[in-house]
């Protein structure tokens, strides 16, 4: 990773995701109707909506999480840095490997601290001690938890609070040095003070990462992100910068689930 | 209800308060009659089973056997009432009087009226013999190497004592020479034999090698016909019931017992020794005698080679059916049928083991790779392989079953964590899914085990004998001996208790093998409910 400097001197992309005329079908179901928006690189992009209306089904077809599902569909193109996630020369564990995700439920594997985290490079075939021991303090420390289980990297990850345990989840979604991290409701399941944690932890990432964070907490909408995507019954309704969303909304639907006159 | 007591339940009741929940008594009472049926199963066995090796005081009675009387020295072995000519209830009791090699009939039913004195006489001894079950009498004196010494004389006792452990070093040397050395000259020879028939060697030279291991053979036979006449020079004279006196060898008796001279804790001590010597030795006498050795030996490896081909099978494939088929009428027909695979009978297994596994792959593997033992068959006979083989695939759907719903029940986050840190669809299965599900897929497979130890009909077909001449592991090469036959504890009470030539003297052991299948059973799934609580800890999943 180059150094902090570099980086920000760096040119971000204001392209870096683009999503084309986006629709998804889940069977006959359709969940995304024609979404156009673009993620600019090193940002923090919030997903807000009600439930349902198709905010964690485009985050996760940025990563083709929905592959998994049978009988999906979907019309339109994601692009990542000008490249489609659907062009065939384009694997699926290739792109996973950029495109990191946290879920909404904390989800270690039954291991080691120490082997969830190195996970990912593990399946990619990096087994080089040295390589493993330096990506471990990295991601925990980039992760805030490196202090809280320094001495007990060999215990068990579930010997964790449900907080440390999520920020786990969130080093082992940047071992691999991804390009952007997808997290879908990452606080849910939190207690606010562990959220309080994961939200400074996400200001702090943006400057290495490029973040789309699904979110229902309006609140951490506005304390963590830079720009804000209102979604409502599979439409884009409105994306603009969060002050401007949250402050002056120009659509009346988003206004109303702002204030919570919502029905 | 009138007002007033309305007022002292301020709440609406239905009145099931007062009555209690009848469904917890209903449920709890199902509970506690399975729970008294099974612990009064295990009590039985475990009364009948360990209580076979309690060595019983030796009464002697004076019957009155029409104008004379007789005398009979034994134990009471049952007590029953029967309805005699007159419809008048009758007690009669029931003797072991062992001595099997003077009268045919060891067990005598006596009428109570009709005994005419009873004692215990502190010199009466229990001789367990090779042949012939036990014999009962009184001992008069030994002969070793011509010196007679009497009963009465002092150092008797020291010196029965000293013969007997003699005897029995030398009859293990005996044993050693005709099983094991005489043994390895007679593979050699077949090995020879069938080198010949394939024209490896020559005929002369074959013949003269048969002539040194026929020299090599005549030394060993010679050796052992040596010790045992040595042994036989050592003699026991006993007084059985009726005066007659009988001279044994002592290369026929195994040990020699006072029952009536010893206290509780002497008796207890001589209870531990049978049962070790159950444990450990060879049947007798068409197994009504002697140990279970080889029987507990057969069961422990075929269970442990059955898991083996199970696991991994089952395991398989049942990562096939949850993981990787597309999940419709085809997979649920399959799902069906591996269902109901459970529900067969055993014995068609069997069958189909005899069948399959015998005659058709046992079969072509004869013609193959051992057709010079032909027409002796080598893998085309019942053998412990395919008895595994056999049970492997009856325990089949178990495994299935326990490892599907083992893998279902593993959170669908860490699939999609596992595939978002990009692992492929095998590592997210192999490095997550699957060490989460071990603890349940144990289960299955201790499940198995415990259907499959227990398991007698099919074996019957396929590969299980009344008595294996060898252990399918030993210490001659290949070592491990994959087409011998081989004993069963289930096999052996069956045997014991239908096939035994003399049913009434080999019920205690029918006890006492059913308490020791049970115990191989339970310590069998002890030992794997160990690992997988090991392994919980390891992988313990996640409390939300």
């Amino acid at each position: 990773m180059p150094p902090l400097a570099e980086q920000t001197m760096k040119q971000t992309r204001p392209d870096f995701i683009r999503v084309e005329d986006f629709s998804f079908h889940y069977g006959a179901k359709q969940a995304i109707f024609g979404i156009d928006m673009s993620i600019p690189e090193n940002e923090v992009t919030a997903l807000i909506g009600p439930s349902g209306c198709g905010k964690s089904t485009l985050l996760r077809n940025m990563n083709r999480m929905n592959d998994l599902i049978d009988g999906v569909r979907h019309e339109g193109d994601i692009r990542l840095d000008g490249v489609s996630l659907y062009d065939p020369s384009v694997e699926v564990i290739s792109l996973r490997k950029r495109v990191g995700m946290v879920f909404q439920k904390y989800n270690p594997f039954a291991k080691s601290i120490y082997e969830n985290v190195v996970f990912s490079l593990r399946v990619a075939g990096r087994n080089r001690k040295a390589e493993l021991d330096e990506t471990v303090e990295r991601s925990l420390t980039d992760a805030a938890l490196w202090d809280e289980v320094k001495d007990r990297l060999h215990d068990s990850a579930f010997g964790l609070s449900g907080g440390q345990q999520q920020r786990l989840c969130i080093a082992r979604a940047i071992a691999n040095r991804p390009e952007i991290l997808l997290m879908d409701e990452p606080c849910a399941a939190l207690d606010p003070l562990a959220t309080l944690k994961i939200e400074e932890l996400i200001t702090k990432l943006k400057q290495q990462y490029t973040i789309v964070i699904v979110t229902h907490n309006m609140e951490q909408a506005t304390r963590c992100s830079d720009r804000t995507a209102f979604l409502y019954m599979g439409k884009l309704i409105e994306f603009g910068q969060t002050m401007q969303i949250f402050e002056n909304p120009r659509m009346a639907e988003t206004e109303a689930y702002i204030t919570g006159r919502f029905s | 209800m009138t007002s007033d007591s309305q007022k002292t339940e301020p709440f609406a009741t239905t009145g099931r308060s007062r009555k209690g929940e009848p469904l917890v008594w209903l449920t709890a009472a199902g509970l506690a009659i399975g729970v008294v049926m099974a612990l009064g199963l295990f009590l039985l066995i475990l009364v009948k089973g360990a209580s076979s090796f309690w060595p019983k005081r030796i009464e002697s009675f004076e019957l009155r056997k029409g104008d004379s009387s007789e005398q009979v020295s034994g134990f009471i072995t049952q007590t029953r009432e029967r309805k005699d000519a007159e419809g008048k209830a009758v007690e009669e009791i029931q003797i072991f009087r062992g001595n099997k090699d003077l009268s045919a009939d060891t067990f005598l039913y006596a009428d109570t009226r009709d005994i005419i004195a009873r004692n215990i006489s502190k010199n009466t001894l229990l001789i367990e013999r090779l042949t012939y079950g036990p014999a009962i009498g009184e001992a008069v004196a030994i002969t070793q190497g011509g010196t007679r010494i009497a009963a009465e004389a002092a150092n008797f006792r020291s010196a029965l004592n000293e013969i007997l452990e003699k005897s029995e070093e030398m009859r293990s040397e005996i044993l050693h020479i005709e099983r094991k050395e005489i043994g390895k000259v007679s593979v050699a020879m077949e090995k020879l034999q069938r080198d010949e028939k394939a024209k490896r060697k020559s005929t002369e030279q074959a013949t003269r090698e048969r002539a040194t291991l026929q020299v090599e053979y005549d030394k060993l036979k010679a050796q052992a016909t040596e010790l045992e006449q040595k042994l036989n020079t050592n003699t026991l004279t006993y007084r059985v019931a009726g005066g007659r006196e009988v001279t044994a060898s002592f290369s026929q008796l195994l040990s020699i017992f006072a029952p009536n001279q010893t206290g509780f804790f002497e008796r207890l001590g001589e209870s531990f020794r049978r049962a070790w010597h159950f444990l450990i030795e060879e049947p007798r006498e068409a197994n009504t005698e002697g140990g279970v050795f080889p029987a507990i030996f057969g069961t422990v490896v075929m269970t442990l080679v059955m898991s083996l081909f199970v696991t991994p099978f089952g395991v398989i494939a049942a990562i096939y059916l949850r993981e990787y088929a597309k999940q419709g009428f085809m997979v649920r027909i399959v799902r069906i049928c591996v269902n109901n695979l459970a529900g067969v009978p055993s014995i068609v297994f069997g069958v189909f083991g005899l069948a399959f596994f015998v005659y058709f792959v046992g079969g072509a593997i004869d013609r193959n790779l051992y057709h010079e033992a032909l027409p002796t068959p080598t893998f085309g006979t019942p053998g412990i392989l395919w008895a595994s083989l056999t049970l492997a695939l009856l325990t089949l759907p178990v495994v299935i079953v326990a490892t599907e719903e083992a893998l279902s029940a593993v959170p669908r986050g860490v699939r999609e964590a596992a595939l978002a840190c990009g692992a492929s669809k095998w590592q997210a299965i192999q490095r997550v899914v699957l060490p989460a599900s071990l603890p349940g897929i144990l289960t299955g497979v201790i499940l198995a085990m415990a259907r499959g130890a227990g398991e007698v009909a099919p074996l019957m077909l396929v590969g299980v004998v009344k008595l294996a001449p060898s252990l399918p592991i030993d210490d001659i090469a290949p070592f491990i001996h994959a087409e011998r036959k081989f004993m069963h504890l289930g096999f052996h009470i069956y045997d014991l208790g239908f096939q035994s030539p003399d049913a009434e003297a080999a019920k205690p052991f029918v006890y006492a093998t059913a308490l020791l299948l049970i115990v191989v059973v339970v310590t069998l799934n002890l030992a794997a409910i160990l690992i997988r609580n090991r392994l919980k800890k390891r992988f313990a999943v996640s409390s939300f």
